[in-house]
């Protein structure tokens, strides 16, 4: 394997990492702060995908349709929270499952309702579309390297959020001791809604910036969120560090196991056998990476308890 | 007899009823409803074990239920190939015998479970239900590449696999094989919640530290508890399977785990004859709904939405006026 190659991979897994870490980063944030386990978190993300292909329809202009995805997703996540969502946080992890199962099927049966069963095409800007050179001759699709620089944006973002501002003080007092900071004078339902907004948002534009490269479609969600809680479980809930880490490690893991095992097999099996067997534990080795976190350290990496 | 009772009797003698009428009328195709929905139902009360007893939310059910059709599948597959199931250290063949079948899935189901159930029980709570659900994705995921089995188009089996003495074919002959599996099935799953160990089980969901402090292990019990409920889901699988006569990854997708879930929130939580309340809802609903539209989930999804909302002891819960411990 070229050196070449191995770095694009590198790069495909970066991209796929930071694209998980914004669904993540919204699911372990809604976790932390409310307790509340969200499965109709991959509806928003397919939310912010529809959305954005329909204003890219209509107006052409893909600035305005990642604005589209990132409103849209925002307002049916604070829609969901005043009207289901906020009726959940003090029912158990259950509920929480069966109330959020019936918002994915009611979000993505309507959605193929409203846009039909054919998936729906977004297009990379022109400006974007080519490859960039890169230092050591390496040719990279412009366009995801705008979703790396994206992704760690938004994460230098959200860092920052919680650390320095007002916002981001109540947030983590609210993962603490939600009682204590009630008691201090914060509202504590809008602040609930807020959180539950931002990470709608969070998964809505990941659902738009993904959408360009791959297709628009019903159910598009569901496996991203599953990826996504494997993050979540390898980095611990409730830290946005711990989802930084995981998505990176999920990210490299899923890409490079992909490209790396059939040929690692292929040293010593027959070329076929090396590619069902090398592909078979490809799309396993994610969740043996999360089996083994889990062996040593079962609240994840950077979980408290 | 209290309401509850009696309204169980009435559930659980609605499917033969149902089955006969159909037969009389001669619409075998409502005996194959029938039959599905004593096989749904069966895969509920393997599921309301771990999670009514154990209170263990397990959103991975469906890779039992999908070994268990693969168990079915992989077998009868090389028997209608007449190829050896493994040839070294010695020779496997396939089976068409049903009964060797439902051993095989059983045997599975329960190893699986054991493997799955020893490392999510690790954890609890939210960590538990991610955990299992990627674990059950790992084996869709596994099934869609492997593809020495169908890989995403399943496997297909010409002819159902047969039980000594019977006809198999014949829509009635099976349900019946079905239904005395599935009431058998209640019938241990009843003496199970009754017996000591599922005392303890109940106990270690309401309050692990005393049961510890009792000289009990909850994880011994959870994994116990987690292992017979994916032998009873597998068993359920293998006869979904034989009734389709065909298996696919579908059957391992989050999906089927979701819809397990609903039989038995449909139905209410812990209780015995839940499952078979909320399995009957499920497939009336989606004959009666997806007749009507297309799109018959949205219905489904408010549905669910509202009775976990408001009805919070499912539907047996509404009618028998009492809620069970829910917790």
């Amino acid at each position: 394997m070229s050196t070449l190659l191995l770095i694009e991979q590198v790069l495909n897994g970066l991209q796929f990492g930071v694209m998980l870490f914004l669904m993540a980063a919204g699911l372990t944030l809604i976790f932390g702060v409310m307790g509340l386990i969200n499965l109709a978190h991959g509806s928003l993300y397919m939310i912010g995908a529809f959305a954005a292909a329909a204003v890219a329809g209509a107006t052409g202009s893909f600035v305005l349709a990642l604005i589209a995805s990132l409103a849209a997703a925002a307002a049916a996540g604070a829609i969901i929270e005043l009207v289901v969502i906020r009726r959940l946080y003090d029912r158990d992890h259950l509920d929480q499952v069966l109330a959020t199962f019936a918002l994915i099927l009611i979000f993505s049966e309507g959605t193929r309702w409203v846009f039909g069963s054919f998936p729906l095409f977004l297009d990379i800007p022109d400006a974007l579309a080519g490859p960039v050179m890169l230092p050591g001759g390496i040719q990279y699709p412009a366009y995801r390297l705008l979703i790396i620089a994206i992704g760690l944006l938004v994460a230098f973002g959200l860092f920052q959020l919680i650390a320095r501002t007002r916002i981001g003080i109540q947030i983590r007092a609210g993962e603490s001791d939600r009682e204590m900071i009630a008691a201090l004078g914060v509202d504590i339902s809008k602040l609930y809604t807020l959180v539950f907004a931002l990470g709608a948002a969070l998964a809505g534009l990941a659902g738009a910036l993904v959408g360009a490269i791959q297709s628009v479609q019903v159910g598009m969600g569901e496996p991203v969120l599953i990826l996504a809680f494997v993050v979540i479980v390898i980095g611990g809930i409730g830290s946005i560090k711990g989802a930084l880490v995981g998505a990176l490690l999920v990210g490299l893991t899923d890409t490079l196991g992909g490209v790396l095992l059939p040929g690692f097999f292929g040293t010593f099996m027959e070329a076929s056998a090396a590619t069902a067997v090398g592909s078979s534990l490809a799309s396993m080795s994610i969740y043996i990476l999360m089996a083994g976190v889990l062996l040593f350290k079962p609240t994840g990496l950077y979980g408290s308890a | 007899m209290s309401r509850a009772t009696l309204l169980n009797a009435a559930l659980f003698l609605m499917l033969p009823v149902t089955a006969l009428a159909a037969l009389v009328l001669d619409e075998p195709f409502i005996i194959t409803l029938a039959t599905k929905v004593a096989i749904l139902a069966l895969a509920g009360v393997g599921l309301n074990i771990a999670l009514g007893l154990g209170g263990l939310v397990s959103l991975g059910h469906a890779a039992f239920f999908g070994i268990g059709g693969y168990a079915m599948g992989i077998l009868a597959h090389h028997a209608q190939t007449f190829t050896p199931l493994m040839e070294a250290p010695f020779l496997l063949e396939g089976t068409k015998s049903m009964p060797v079948i439902w051993v095989v899935a059983v045997i599975a189901g329960a190893l699986a479970a054991l493997a799955i159930g020893a490392l999510s029980l690790r954890t609890s709570g939210v960590y538990f239900i991610m955990i299992t659900l990627a674990f059950g994705q790992m084996l869709y995921y596994f099934a869609i590449s492997w593809p020495a089995y169908g890989g995403e188009d399943g496997l297909s089996i010409y002819v159902r696999n047969g039980f000594p003495g019977l006809n198999t074919l014949d829509p009635i002959q099976f349900f019946v094989l079905c239904f005395v599996i599935l009431a058998l099935v209640l019938f241990c799953a009843g003496r199970l919640a009754a017996a000591p160990f599922g005392l303890a089980l109940s106990a270690a969901r309401q309050n692990a530290e005393r049961v510890e402090t009792v000289g009990l292990s909850p994880y011994r019990l959870r994994l116990l508890a987690f292992v017979i409920s994916g032998a009873v889901t597998a068993l359920a699988g293998a006869l979904f399977a034989d009734l389709n006569r065909f298996v696919s990854p579908t059957m391992l997708s989050w999906h089927m785990s979701g819809e397990i879930m609903i039989f038995v929130i449909l139905g209410g939580v812990g209780r015995l004859f839940g499952p078979v309340a909320g399995a009957a809802l499920f497939i009336l609903l989606e004959h009666v709904l997806g007749g009507l539209s297309d799109f018959w989930h949205v219905y489904l999804g408010l549905l669910l939405l509202l009775v976990v909302l408001f009805a919070r002891g499912g539907m047996i819960g509404l009618a028998a006026g009492r809620e069970v411990a829910h917790d």
